[in-house]
């Protein structure tokens, strides 16, 4: 029998480890049948930028320089021991040889598998950019939108 | 006749395990079967169950060379809305 089940990420945290541990969780839930719900603010949005490197994007000179800091996919700093960006790939390498899908394969695993990609209103204003300048995003939401969708699941910040 | 696919997740590790079986079945046509060779240990546990649970008729679990095993599935000619 299937059952209405639901997941529901709110992906604040924009590093490496914490996308991996969280796509991780989005395309297991998926693929066991789960409705899985991925809301992405503040830093997170940094996985899903069109620009995986660091890239010229946002309205406003503060914006733009700020979005190219903060840079995007090929960007993502692991939360301890970054060591300048040098530990992520030390750890893409490591998953590879291991068989281990990388946060990409799990990232296109969730997308082929139906997980739905939400944006918040709020972080894209102060961001200076728009749902263009993101990969997946179904809807751009607040939060009383996002609650009414994350509804009845479970809700886990990450 | 019924067509038979294979996959091959020995190399695999949670979550890609029931991922990429979950993704085959979806790609498969109604009425086919896949025989899929996994581990033992937990693709071999959660597989055939996940399976189950979404509508998926697990047609035997038997063992195979190295320590592997093939599971196969039929998929319904009336898959679940959600599976």
């Amino acid at each position: 029998m299937v059952q209405s089940k639901k997941l529901s990420l709110i992906c604040f945290s924009g590093d490496f480890d914490k996308a991996v541990a969280m796509f991780t969780l989005a395309s297991g839930a998926a693929a066991v049948g789960y409705e899985v719900n991925l809301f992405f603010t503040f830093w997170g949005y940094n996985i899903i930028k069109k620009y995986r490197g660091r890239g010229i994007q946002g309205t406003g000179f503060l914006a733009r320089f700020f979005n190219f800091l903060l840079g995007g996919f090929k960007n993502l700093p692991l939360s301890r021991l970054n060591f300048f960006g040098l530990s992520p790939r030390l750890m893409s390498y490591m998953m590879r040889s291991q068989n281990v899908a990388t946060l990409g394969e799990l990232v296109e695993a969730s997308v082929a598998l139906g997980v739905n990609f939400y944006g918040c209103e709020m972080s894209q204003v102060i961001l200076g950019t728009n749902d263009s300048d993101y990969l997946y995003i179904k809807e751009r939401l607040g939060v009383a939108r996002f609650l009414d969708i994350a509804e009845g699941g479970q809700v886990l910040f990450v | 006749m019924t067509s038979t696919y294979e996959l091959d997740i020995t190399r695999d590790h949670c979550p890609m395990t029931f991922v990429k079986t979950k993704l085959k079945l979806e790609s498969i046509p109604p009425g086919a079967r896949l025989k899929v060779r996994l581990n033992p240990g937990e693709p071999l546990t959660n597989v055939p169950k996940t399976a189950a649970e979404q509508g998926y008729c697990v047609i035997g679990v038997v063992e195979d060379v190295g320590n592997t095993f093939i599971v196969e599935i039929e998929k319904p000619l009336n898959v679940p809305a959600g599976a």
